[in-house]
């Protein structure tokens, strides 16, 4: 394998991994605050759908994305809605709002399916940085959002374990009746995350539709949302986890695709079944009790919050 | 226990939900003329079952202009379809039994999957005609019919051979199945036809639609030193990842010149409407006969018919090349050559098909191997 080809995989890595890594990024912080949104998939594609549509009607992808992530944020909030005021089954919530998003996607994107975007993101080298060998093609000669995204990733990594805000997102992830007591609005930061959670989402979607493809197709996600779920565990709830797993799982595929032009054949079965036995490792593990504590795994995870019932 | 009952209300309202959704998805949608008024004599009713929306830009929207132009040619017959009907066999046999139900006299089943749920409605409806696309099974009043589509993937290896450089082809293909490799074998003849130096690459993506994962395979052949990609997939991202970057691309199922323009040489299209209207011409006039014929399949229409053909060329592609590939498609609808007409070696160099014969209908449904010129392997 020559350095040209080296390099390509993994910059394409990065390119795949990033709509995966804004999805996760949203479930890291949704499910930091104790709820399961299993509803990725159809907020990734009511994102995709809504970004694009505005992105080719004001030629600007920044407004596409403005969208996307309100798209999202309101997809969300249904599932904020059903699960910690009506304390309704997590599970059942986000699966229905996956097939939800998949069915409103198609619906509104009808009429704009295959249509050419006139503006999408482009490649921006940054200066300097692109030069250093190695980590500057493949880290620093990519399009906006994928800058965005390390900004991001660095922004919830500090939010989430150095700051006050932080500490009561984990402690309401954790014991959601503790940290009521202390005086931490559980049920509102609950709804925050979950909206947020919702908004990077659409965000992961929009990627999709905006610059990876960039064009509607119906379902453009094709199981990515779910691949983000599985990812937040593989991560352990760390934003800079995901990051790195985000660009394995994303590059699992085109690796592949690589490995087939040089006449090397691996099973594609195997390749897409990797990010899950990753997963179920992981899970294995964090299922130690020492381990538990290590990573602080969200302990509130999928409970509902009654402050009648403590 | 108000809570406890409560919950359980709130997961009923969440299922009740998901099936609603669900059924929003996979709903049907029935579009009927209205019947023949008082006089008129009656009408022949035909009905179509889709496995996706008519507007799919791809292999529902070709069925559903089929089922216009039908609609059009022949003025007794009143059409009616139902959309994104799923493959599985209580859906399916639950809208095809309704057709029948309905009064259709003729019900075409466009998916592969629907074979065996044709199969099972139609013991149950003796009197009512059912073709089903892409299978292989027959029964009395069931026909298996297809497209030669592989005529036209020739014809279109011709453009992508004279306007490759580099002398490789990438091919992002979806399944490793006999419709697929059938494809890739007939597109690298027509590439070797004009550029015998000239290799096709393939990169099997194992998903009809992902238009990410298609574009990926791609810029993998793309990287690899292709410069013409061409695709057996049902969105236009190798086209538009041919476009980035100035190379050339030949699309498929409908014109992806469209999604593409400075990149499409050309797409090899399905055009079902003369072949609709023929066969229920023949039913119409009692000749329906369903012995299969080609193979396992009843009919196999091909150029002849009119039924499959190439997309407008791209302005990339000369009027020397154009006349070349119209030259080719006069001798395939002469009857005179085929495609798979010998001499053929296989990868390995091994004559598959001799010197001036053609491989059988039966052979061609059932290939598994790939012509001397294709990078690549079957599996």
């Amino acid at each position: 394998m020559n350095h040209d080809i080296f390099i390509a995989i993994l910059a394409t890595a990065v390119t795949a991994g990033t709509p995966i890594l804004y999805a996760a990024l949203g479930e890291i912080l949704t499910e930091r605050a104790g709820i399961l949104n299993l509803g990725v998939e159809g907020m990734m594609l009511v994102g995709a759908v809504c970004g694009f549509i505005i992105a080719l009607n004001t030629a600007n992808p920044w407004y596409g994305i403005l969208i996307a992530m309100l798209a999202g944020g309101a997809v969300a909030l249904i599932h904020a809605l059903l699960t910690i005021t009506l304390k309704a089954n997590q599970v059942v919530s986000g699966l229905a709002l996956t097939m939800f998003g998949t069915g409103l996607s198609g619906y509104i994107g009808k009429s704009y399916v295959g249509m050419p975007l006139p503006a999408p993101f482009h490649k921006i080298a940054l200066p300097g940085l692109s030069n250093i060998p190695v980590i500057g093609p493949v880290f620093f000669n990519q399009d906006p959002m994928v800058y965005l995204s390390y900004i991001l990733v660095a922004a919830l990594w500090f939010l989430t374990f150095k700051t006050r805000s932080g500490l009561h997102l984990r402690a309401v992830g954790e014991n959601p009746a503790a940290a009521d007591s202390m005086g931490v609005n559980a049920f509102q930061i609950r709804y925050i995350y979950v909206v947020i959670g919702g908004m990077l989402a659409g965000i992961g979607g929009a990627y999709l539709s905006l610059y990876y493809v960039p064009s509607w197709m119906e379902n453009i996600t094709a199981g990515r949302g779910w691949i983000a779920v599985a990812l937040v565990i593989f991560a352990t709830w760390n934003p800079v986890n995901a990051l790195w797993g985000s660009y394995l799982f994303g590059g699992i595929d085109a690796l592949g695709f690589r490995l087939q032009t040089l006449n090397v054949n691996v099973s594609p079965y195997f390749l897409k079944m990797l990010p899950y036995i990753f997963t179920v490792v992981v899970l294995v593990l964090v299922t130690k009790r020492n381990m538990v504590k290590r990573i602080g795994s969200p302990q509130a995870l999928g409970l509902p919050y009654d402050r009648e019932e403590r | 226990m108000k809570k406890f009952s409560s919950k359980i209300i709130l997961a009923f309202a969440a299922l009740l939900m998901v099936a609603l959704l669900t059924a929003g998805c996979g709903g049907s949608k029935t579009e009927n003329k209205t019947a023949g008024q008082s006089g008129e004599p009656e009408k022949l009713k035909v009905g179509f079952v889709y496995i996706g929306p008519v507007d799919d830009n791809g292999w529902t929207t070709a069925h559903d202009q089929g089922r216009k132009y039908l609609e059009e040619k022949l003025p007794y017959v009143e059409t009616s379809y139902v959309e994104n009907v799923p493959e599985n066999p209580a859906d399916a046999e639950r809208v095809i039994t309704q057709l029948a139900e309905e009064g259709n006299k003729v019900i075409f089943t466009t998916s592969f999957g629907y074979m065996d749920p044709t199969i099972n409605v139609a013991k149950k409806y003796p009197d009512v005609i059912f073709l089903h696309c892409s299978g292989y099974k027959n029964d009395k009043n069931v026909a298996a019919y297809f497209g030669r589509m592989y005529q036209a993937r020739y014809l279109s290896g011709i453009a992508a051979g004279k306007a490759t450089k580099s002398n490789l082809i990438g091919y992002v293909a979806a399944f490793p199945i006999p419709e697929v490799i059938r494809g890739i074998n007939a597109f690298t003849l027509g590439v070797q036809k004009v550029n015998p130096d000239a290799k096709v690459k393939v990169v099997w993506t194992h998903t009809w639609i992902d238009a990410a994962a298609e574009k990926d395979a791609a810029v993998a052949l793309l990287d690899s030193g292709a410069d013409v990609i061409a695709q057996h997939q049902d969105s236009p991202g190798p086209q538009q990842a041919a476009e980035a970057v100035g190379k050339f691309g030949v699309g498929y199922n409908s014109d992806m010149g469209k999604m593409a323009p400075k990149a499409v040489l050309t797409s090899p299209v399905w055009n079902w409407g003369p072949f609709y209207v023929q066969i229920v011409q023949a039913i119409k006039e009692g000749k329906f006969d369903s012995t299969p014929k080609c193979g396992s399949l009843t009919y196999w229409p091909g150029l002849k018919d009119g039924i499959i053909g190439l997309a407008p060329y791209g302005p990339m592609v000369s009027e020397e090349t154009k006349q070349l590939i119209e030259q080719e498609k006069q001798r395939i609808i002469s009857g005179e050559w085929d495609v798979f007409t010998g001499p053929i070696k296989d990868q390995q160099g091994q004559v598959k098909v001799p010197d001036g014969q053609k491989l059988s209908d039966n052979d061609m449904l059932n290939m598994d191997w790939f012509v001397q010129g294709v990078e690549g392997s079957t599996k």
